[in-house]
């Protein structure tokens, strides 16, 4: 039985584990989860992760979910490339210690921007709230900042001299209120010149590949498809970005 | 110069740092941080932790930030006991498994209450009951996932062994515990766990560690806690106000 990945691409975890391994030449079978659709919540999906959240992972009978555990699960088992996850003490703790930060410090700002920008009015029909985006843009700052003056003055990526898992999904994180028209590298000289560098190093075809689904506008009628599901994820959208 | 590990127990992640270090007999230098005093925020500090926060491991030259990160860090420097960060494939899975779901469901959820019932009045901000009422629903619905999806039917969270899933999970729920929060009613699986956890620490690693915690509530009655001095309100204040 082939390794399942259970993503959807529009999430930044599920494309650093695609591009992972794509990049690692890892087998596996693709399995789409569209969150657009509340795949995510429904009974099947449930049973491959109760906590109702991709990215998810099935090897043969073990199952795995939350994305930095299932990257650190392939890097080691397909024996990925020591600069991903270093062996050296003092190297891997800077991975865990960017991949422990990055929850609250980057992906939940990311997100919500991305959210308030792209999937609020896509479900609403209302335009962007510019008050909103301007606040949400503002949270997501200090991490740009840090990044940008504090980790990026002293080396070329963000947790050792080379390419890593925290660069991988830093990518993926960042990339996500950019692809939907929010320029947030624009302040950051040295934050830009790493996405470039890194982009360059996963390889610009992978990274279009896996970026695809975000890039493109999302169509308004895909919104109309379940009013009330919409209604819903309203609702709860604006409780969150409140 | 020996290891040095900036704390303050009135932090969880600080606490599960502690106990492991003590745990494991692994000797260090206890900075303790007085984060009402401004301590974070002084120059001094800034030269430890630009991020202002703790823990923080120093080890020599070496800097650590991030709890996590820091007793990996310990459990692969001292060879600590298998268990607690195991070197099977799919063990190891499940606590950075567990891990990563702590940081967003647990992390920021279960430190709430004493924001809400201890610093925000000490500070004199107010945080709405709506507000509230939405940290218990997603308290709740965390202690659900425990339960079922973490513990089902093993003794810990991530196996039949203590891990440092479970000492991190342990230092989370001990904060609305100690003001007040019953946590424990009809979670029979929870109580259990609770109970092994304890045992396993042993009572005067226990008292030692959650002593100050433990009596907040009385040291506020007693006015014996630490007033927040003015240079951290703006702290506080943009703590409280990220209370969702």
């Amino acid at each position: 039985m082939p390794l399942e990945l259970f993503l959807d691409l529009y999430s930044p975890p599920c494309r650093a584990i695609y591009i992972f391994a794509q990049k690692n030449g890892i087998r596996f079978e693709l399995r789409p989860v569209e969150l657009g659709r509340g795949e995510h919540l429904k009974p099947e999906f449930l049973k491959v992760n109760p906590l109702g959240k991709v990215p998810a992972l099935k090897d043969g009978d073990f199952l795995l979910a939350e994305s930095v555990a299932i990257l650190l699960y392939l890097n080691r088992k397909y024996q990925a490339a020591a600069h991903w996850y270093p062996t050296e003490l003092q190297a891997c703790a800077r991975v865990d210690e960017y991949l422990a930060w990055q929850h609250t410090a980057v992906q939940l700002p990311a997100t919500n921007v991305y959210l308030c920008k792209s999937l609020l009015p896509h479900f609403s029909g209302q335009p962007v709230d510019p008050v909103r985006l301007d606040r949400l843009l503002g949270k997501l700052k200090p991490a740009l900042r840090h990044l940008d003056q504090e980790v990026l003055a002293t080396k070329p990526f963000l947790a050792t001299e080379q390419l890593s898992l925290a660069d991988l999904m830093a990518f993926t994180e960042l990339m996500q209120p950019t692809a939907v028209g929010c320029d947030i590298f624009q302040d950051w000289p040295r934050l830009a010149a790493w996405r470039a560098r890194v982009e360059a190093a996963l390889g610009p075809e992978l990274v279009q590949d896996a970026h695809r689904l975000v890039l493109q506008p999302r169509d308004p009628r895909d919104a109309q498809r379940d009013p009330k599901l919409a209604q819903e994820l309203v609702q709860r959208l604006l409780e969150r970005l409140s | 110069m020996g290891l040095e590990l900036y704390l303050a127990l009135l932090s969880q992640p600080c606490r599960a740092v502690y106990i492991f270090a003590k745990k494991n007999g692994i000797p260090f230098k206890l900075c303790t941080t007085e984060v009402f005093k401004g301590q974070l925020q002084s120059k001094e500090f800034f030269q430890i932790n630009m991020l202002q926060k703790i823990p923080v491991l120093k080890d020599g030259d070496f800097i650590l930030t991030e709890s996590s990160a820091i007793l990996i860090y310990l459990s692969s420097k001292y060879q600590t006991a298998d268990h607690w960060y195991p070197s099977d494939l799919q063990a190891r899975a499940r606590v950075h498994e567990y891990l990563g779901w702590h940081a967003d469901c647990i992390r920021g959820t279960f430190g709430v209450p004493l924001w809400t019932q201890v610093i925000a009045p000490l500070s004199g901000a107010h945080v709405p009951e709506e507000k509230v009422e939405r940290n218990k629903t997603a308290m709740d619905r965390a202690l659900q996932q425990v339960e079922n999806k973490f513990l089902g039917d093993q003794a810990f969270l991530t196996g039949q062994q203590m891990s440092l899933a479970d000492l991190m999970a342990f230092e989370e729920l001990m904060q609305p515990v100690a003001v007040g929060y019953d946590l424990f009613e009809g979670r029979p699986k929870l109580v259990a766990w609770h109970e092994q956890v304890e045992a396993f620490l042993g009572s005067d690693l226990f008292q030692e560690t959650h002593g100050t915690i433990l009596n907040i509530l009385e040291q506020v009655v007693n006015k014996k806690f630490t007033k927040p001095s003015p240079e951290v309100y703006p702290n506080i204040l943009l703590r409280i106000s990220r209370i969702h």
